[in-house]
């Protein structure tokens, strides 16, 4: 009897329909399939590499630099500690103006290379102003 | 027989549940002890300028016309990444003029000497020792540090402008444009600021910190000085005892720390 089967109706285009809309959706993940974008390499100035070490450890430097650079707006702003000593007994002034973007002064090939490739858009240059472009040496 | 599956069916449950959370527990353990950075040493720089309560005192004998307050303005407005706009509305001011009338309207007399009733006066945030900005700011952004200056920590400023609206001397100004395109020559050393804040004058508390008097006593000639006025031998407090000065809106209670000699 006829009762029982269960008929879809328009079943050609719907299972059609379906198919193209799992394509689409699917889209972006099989397009891009093992085309993982590389990991950046920032590049560092001249300065910054005569500087050799930066305040702290390079991995240290990696992982916490949003970290400190928050510290640091609040030790400065808030509690008019200006002069920061790293556990070497180095001296610097906290600024990120003055100091990090003094050696860093290349924001395209050094800060925006890994923000861009986390995705993150930090809004410290809204306000603080990106070096001038160095010349080449 | 259907308790002891019952039975292992629980047992099993919270075993996966177990073993589940131990990477979440982990997680957070992790992000919330990260720091491996050594505890930082911070320190004040040696040359820096300190007071109990920084303040000024503008001789305005000392200026004949606008000419002569240009310089101590463009001085400012230059290191600090003033903009220029031409829309009134719009302008950002730190340090400038103002008429008698203007700056004085409590003091206002029916008449008043030819000198003063023209004279340009220079006006600038009064870094009060009791800031109405300061008790309107909802986010902390606009404080009083302990060298009395009235400062604003910009990254926390969200642009309510209660504390405009607080200042009952229209010393702080709103950016409602980017500030950027406005300014003629940016001084790299100092932020400028961006859409959506409010700012004002700062007492050159970036000076004071590497051991400089503020920019505009330093264009004045001599006209505006600066000093401690917790500290009897500042050369402000000198000043003041030998001169009689007035303040702007005094009887608002707010206690300017800059001081007039008319």
């Amino acid at each position: 009897m006829m009762s029982n089967e269960k008929k879809m109706f328009d079943g050609g285009k719907v299972i059609a329909g379906l198919i193209v809309f799992v394509i689409l959706a699917t889209f972006p993940f099989w397009y891009n399939h093992g085309k993982a974008a590389p990991i950046p390499e920032p590049k560092l100035t001249e300065k910054a590499k005569t500087e050799k070490v930066c305040i702290l450890k390079k991995e240290l430097m990696k992982s916490e630099h949003m970290q400190i650079l928050n510290d640091w707006r609040n030790t400065v702003v808030r509690n008019t500690n200006r002069i920061y000593e790293t556990p070497e007994g180095k001296r610097y002034d906290m600024s990120l103006s003055n100091t990090c973007l003094d050696c860093h002064s290349n924001k395209a090939d050094f800060c925006d290379k890994c923000h861009n490739y986390v995705a993150v858009s930090p809004y410290c240059w809204d306000c603080h102003i990106e070096k001038p472009k160095e010349t080449k040496e | 027989m259907k308790s002891s599956r019952r039975r292992f069916l629980k047992i099993a449950g919270i075993s996966a549940l177990g073993i589940g959370a131990k990477p979440v527990v982990d997680l957070f353990a992790a992000s919330g002890g990260h720091r491996e950075a050594p505890e930082a040493k911070v320190y004040k720089n040696e040359k820096a300028l300190k007071a109990k309560q920084w303040a000024m005192v503008i001789d305005t004998r000392k200026f004949k016309s606008s000419k002569d307050l240009e310089p101590i303005i463009e001085a400012c407005h230059k290191i600090h990444n003033v903009p220029k706009m031409d829309n009134k509305r719009h302008e950002i001011k730190w340090i400038w003029e103002e008429e008698f009338h203007n700056a004085f309207p409590l003091q206002e007399a029916r008449f008043l000497p030819e000198r003063i009733e023209h004279l340009p006066f220079l006006v600038l945030c009064n870094q009060c020792e009791n800031p109405p900005c300061v008790r309107a700011c909802p986010t902390k952004a606009t404080f009083k540090r302990e060298d009395g200056i009235v400062l604003m920590d910009f990254h926390r400023c969200i642009g309510c402008r209660f504390c405009m609206a607080a200042c009952p001397y229209g010393s702080r100004s709103f950016n409602f444009r980017d500030p950027r395109p406005f300014i003629k020559e940016t001084n790299p050393k100092f932020p400028t600021r961006m859409k959506g804040v409010v700012e004002k004058c700062n007492f050159c508390e970036e000076r004071l910190a590497i051991g400089q008097a503020p920019a505009c006593v330093e264009a004045s000639n001599g006209a505006l000085i600066f000093g401690d006025l917790e500290d009897p031998g500042s050369p402000v407090r000198e000043l003041l005892k030998t001169t009689f000065t007035i303040r702007r809106k005094q009887s608002l209670g707010t206690s300017p720390a800059v001081y007039y000699i008319i």
